[in-house]
Order: structure tokens, then C-alpha cells, then sequence
């Protein structure tokens, strides 16, 4: 469904990727894993459009979309749920579900059936469907941020570190909502420092370091790799850490 | 519209049309209805530099600059080419609305304050044209023999008619605006100006939105710079300088930003400042200015429509009266 083929990257001066390629076949959960600066973030953007890339191909639905605007690649069919969720938070929730639901303009019976079930799905949503979006908590947020990025109908779906500035109990309710979607047959890019959690619903993943993809393979076989367990799980370093 | 809108639009319009009643009455003060219609006509520019700063979040500094370019397109037009007013505002709102689409394309696509910077350059360059281009424009000592306005045939001499005019349109510009900002474009509109990478991720074009209400902005300032050619009839560079667009911007921030009528209360208080109650401070008005906008943001940020008091029951404005104010 989506592929990246070297893609390399630049901010500025600084060469962010370095010809990465990877690919998300259809209903899968694929898991990008790094360290801070490796680039995932990158990826992202250079997926959404939000910076374009200076080689490679992006693929997705067998069309080129590598240089197309955002608001054209959100039409074609990916969402972002951005980093930090990014809600807009002097606007209700309510209204937060209808800027997710921006590219349907045209369709307000479909805008408002997917919010009905986007409540079904957060009751807590509903229950504060006229709050700012900015008073709620950081779980709601997040939540919130999947209800929009669901609203335009995506056929594949990219979270960037959902499980950022959480506390791990909230984290756990975000990762079986991802499960959840995963067991609905959707399919997701999953962009994660929480390289255990990540891994373990991911059917396969890759791992960034520096710009470029230095190992994947399915979620399991990763998850007992020696050097993911090394550099990324804090095993066989000395100490075991298990959280 | 909601209902606080509508309350406002009631309270509001029947005072906006009360008041040359009441002030007719007393000798004192009956040159207010003169100072209204410069209200009226600075309220054109500022209800549509509110919805760019409060709404799209982005500050021009070349409002005065497209003020002037609508007035001195309706004077050179009228006066050395003899066309009807009328036929000459639509020229200059053409032009004031093509040249900020021109400084938009480039400056919107990118995110910060750019616009704010290209248009400091540009209201420069106007003002400089507005000066220097004696041939056309007057140069210094100005344009005159700018014939007024008529309607229906019959020519608009009397204050009172002035006012009624100008008010009107404001009320229309008005109507159209909160029509905007409370539809989905507006809804985008503070999207952007939230989160404006998440606006684009939710497939919001938010380059083509920012850059038409920039345009609608220009529009709006040239019709206010084409009525206020006609109403006072001779044109002089000093009104469209950098001073007056900053004048602009103060009276958004000093009403509220993020309200259409605060920019109208702040206009209408800072004209009043402007044009009668600081005259005796000659040049130290820029100080006074200073002081109004420290006050206002010190104690309340979300301007002078924060001060309205709120009606009871359930608040469906999801906009905060105190906002995080100039950024």
C-alpha cells in the first residue's frame, strides 16, 4: 500500500535520511522504532508532505505522492496523528472531529455519522463534545487526535509517538486502542520510542538509527533481536530492566 | 451566528443607530457624528485586519498602505478622469486585493510572521510613491478637487446621510464576516492559527486560506480608503503611512483580537482618542498609544469586548475571552 524507496532527506545542511525504504502492505501494523534524531520524525513528514524529499520515490496505492501538498496526500487517503497530538485546543472537540473531517466537506451526513461513531468508540468524547479540547487530559487528547485523524476515512493511518509525554498507564489504554484498530483490519504506521510496546502489536517493524534502517523483521522476531534488545529494550547490558 | 452575536448585533446596531440622534441634540458634541464616520470608515479596515490577525493569525503592517491605494484610486480616477465614485472604488479594490495577492503567494506559503515583514517593506514603498509620484498624486501637498459621493442620483452632502452610509456597509462587511468565521472556513481558519501543521495534516490548504483572507482584507481597506476619499475630499500621503497602520493593529488588539467586535469597539474608542481627546498632546499621542496598548495587555489580554459581560447559560463560543493575545 505505501512504499518508500531510498528516500533521502535534508534539513538544511543535514542529511536526515539517508536513502531509507520500507513498505506497509494492506491491514498491516508496521513499526518504525529509533532512538531521538534518528529520523523518524522525518519520515513522517516527508510521508505527509510537510517536507519534500531531495531523492527517492514515495509510493502509495501504486501513485507517486512524494511532492504533493499535504492537504492533496490527506485526500488520497493518510492520516497523521501528529506528534504531541497537535489538537486545537481553543476549538470544542466537537469541532476538532469536523476539522478531521475537513476533506469531506461535501459529505455532511458521512462527517456526522463517523463523529456518532467516534463517540461510540470515546464515550468520554461525547461527554465532553462541547469542551475546549484544550481542557481535557492528555489521554482524552490523544484519543481525541485518533477520533480526527480517523474522521477523514484513511486508508492508512500514521501515528507519530502517540505514547509521548503520557503516564504509562495511559500509554497502555493508547496501545490497546491501536491494537483495537489493528484487530479492525486497519492499516497503520506506528512511530515509536516505546520500542517494546511498539513491537509488540506491530505485525513486523524497522529500526532507525542515524537516517538510515539498520534492521527489520516481524514485531516478535525483533523484539528478541539481540542488539534491538540492547540498544532499545536496556537488556544484556548489564542490567535488566523490565518495565 | 449564535446567540451572543445576535445580542451584540442588537445592542450595537441600536446604539451605532441612536447616536447622531442623541448627540444632534447638544452643540457641544455634535461634531461626534463627523468622528463616527472616520470610525465607520477605519472600522471597514480593522473588521478585516481582525480576521486576519484573530482569525488566520497574521499580521500586516501595510493595512494603511491598501487603505491608500483604494483612497488615492477613487481620487486620481474621479478627479482627473472624471469617472463616477462608484465606478472608480471597484478599480481600486481590484488592484488593492491583486497586489496582496501578490505579496501572499510567496509570503503565506511559508509559516511565521513573514507576512508581517514583507508588508512592513511594502507600506513603506507605498507611502513613498504616495509622496513622491507628484504627477499623479499631488506629491506632499496632496489631491483635491475630489468630488463627494452621491446615491440615487443625489448627491450625499449632509453628516447625518454620511454616516448612515458608512455604517451600513459596516454592518454588511459585518454580517459577511461572522457569516465566515463561524462556517467551516472559519472553523480552519483557527485551526490554522492553532496548530497550523495539524490543520494541514487534517487536508486544510492552509496557504490558499491564509492568503484569501488576506486579500479579503485588502478589500476591505480599499473600500473604506475609496469612502473615505469622498467624504472628506482631498487626499494627503500623512494618512497612509506606517503610523496608520500601526494605529490599525492597535485598535484590533486594544478591542480584542479575537472578536469582529472588538475590533469595531477598539476602533471606534481609539478614533475618538485619535481625532478629539489627545489633540492636546500633539506629538506625544505615540506615547499615549504605548501606554493604552501596555494597559490593555496587561490587564486584559483579550481586549476591551472581554469586558462585555457573559450571558447566563450553557457558552457555545468556543472562543476563550482571554486569548494568549499579540504573539
Amino acid at each position: 500500500m505505501l512504499k518508500v524507496k531510498s528516500v533521502h532527506t535534508y534539513y538544511g545542511n543535514i542529511h536526515a535520511l539517508k536513502g531509507v525504504s520500507l513498505h506497509v502492505r494492506p491491514g498491516e501494523t508496521v513499526a518504525l522504532i529509533g532512538a531521538n534524531g534518528a529520523g523518524k520524525s522525518t519520515i513522517v513528514n516527508t510521508i505527509c508532505g510537510q517536507i519534500k524529499p531531495l531523492k527517492g520515490r514515495i509510493e502509495f496505492q501504486g501513485q507517486p505522492i512524494e511532492g504533493l501538498a499535504p492537504e492533496e496526500i490527506v485526500r488520497r487517503g493518510i492520516a497523521l496523528v501528529p506528534e504531541g497530538r497537535q489538537i486545537f485546543a481553543t476549538l470544542t472537540v466537537e469541532s476538532n472531529l469536523e476539522m478531521g473531517g475537513f476533506v469531506h466537506r461535501n459529505n455532511h451526513r458521512q462527517v456526522r455519522e463517523d463523529m456518532t461513531r467516534m463517540y461510540d468508540r470515546f464515550p468520554i468524547l461525547r461527554q465532553r463534545s462541547r469542551q475546549l479540547a484544550g481542557t481535557l487530559s492528555g489521554g482524552e487528547q490523544q484519543m481525541l487526535a485518533i477520533s480526527r485523524a480517523l474522521m477523514s476515512r484513511p486508508q492508512l493511518l500514521v501515528l507519530d509517538e502517540p505514547s509521548m509525554g503520557l503516564a504509562p498507564l495511559i500509554v497502555r489504554e493508547i496501545f490497546s486502542i491501536i491494537e483495537e484498530l489493528r484487530r479492525e483490519g486497519r492499516t497503520i504506521l506506528l512511530i515509536e520510542q516505546n520500542a517494546r510496546a511498539a513491537l509488540q502489536i506491530a505485525d513486523r517493524g524497522y529500526v532507525l538509527e542515524t537516517g538510515k534502517v539498520v534492521l527489520q523483521g516481524e514485531g516478535n522476531t525483533l523484539l528478541e533481536h539481540r542488539e534491538v534488545q540492547r540498544a532499545y529494550l536496556g537488556k544484556g547490558a548489564g542490567q535488566i530492566v523490565d518495565a | 451566528m449564535n446567540r451572543k452575536d445576535w445580542l451584540l448585533f442588537l445592542g450595537v446596531g441600536l446604539f451605532i443607530g441612536v447616536f447622531p440622534l442623541v448627540v444632534l441634540q447638544f452643540k457641544a458634541v455634535s461634531h461626534y457624528v463627523d468622528v463616527m464616520i472616520f470610525a465607520g470608515i477605519f472600522s471597514l479596515v480593522c473588521l478585516g485586519l481582525s480576521m486576519l490577525m484573530g482569525f488566520a493569525g497574521q499580521i500586516s503592517m501595510a493595512q494603511a498602505a491598501f487603505f491608500g491605494i483604494g483612497a488615492y484610486a477613487s481620487g486620481i480616477l474621479t478627479s482627473r478622469f472624471g469617472l463616477n465614485p462608484w465606478a472608480a472604488m471597484p478599480v481600486g479594490v481590484a488592484l488593492s486585493a491583486s497586489v496582496a495577492w501578490l505579496i501572499g503567494i510567496p509570503t503565506l506559503r511559508l509559516k511565521g510572521h513573514y507576512l508581517a515583514m514583507a508588508t512592513l517593506g511594502f507600506g513603506v514603498i507605498v507611502h513613498i510613491i504616495l509622496g513622491e509620484e507628484v504627477e499623479w498624486t499631488g506629491g506632499p501637498s496632496g489631491l483635491v478637487d475630489i468630488p463627494g459621493l452621491s446615491l440615487f442620483g443625489r448627491p450625499v452632502t449632509n453628516d447625518v446621510h454620511w454616516y448612515y452610509l458608512v455604517w451600513g456597509i459596516v454592518f454588511l462587511a459585518l454580517v459577511f464576516c461572522l457569516h465566515v468565521i463561524h462556517s467551516r472556513v472559519g472553523r480552519a481558519l483557527r485551526a490554522i492559527h492553532e496548530e497550523e501543521t495539524a490543520a494541514e495534516a487534517m487536508g486544510v490548504p492552509t496557504a490558499r486560506f491564509k492568503l484569501q483572507v488576506f486579500v479579503l482584507s485588502a478589500v476591505f481597506a480599499a473600500v473604506a480608503g475609496s469612502l473615505y476619499t469622498h467624504y472628506v475630499t482631498c487626499l494627503n500621503p500623512g494618512s497612509f503611512n506606517l503610523m496608520w497602520s500601526i494605529r490599525f493593529l492597535l485598535m484590533v488588539m486594544v478591542g480584542g483580537m479575537r472578536s469582529l467586535w472588538g475590533a469595531i469597539m477598539g476602533t471606534v474608542l481609539l478614533t475618538f482618542v485619535g481625532n478629539e481627546w489627545l489633540q492636546v498632546f500633539a506629538d506625544f499621542e505615540v506615547l499615549i498609544y504605548g501606554a493604552i496598548l501596555l494597559v490593555v495587555a496587561m490587564f486584559f489580554p483579550g481586549g476591551l469586548v472581554s469586558l462585555v459581560p457573559r450571558w447566563p447559560g450553557p457558552r457555545k463560543d468556543p472562543i476563550p475571552a482571554a486569548s494568549d493575545g499579540g504573539s
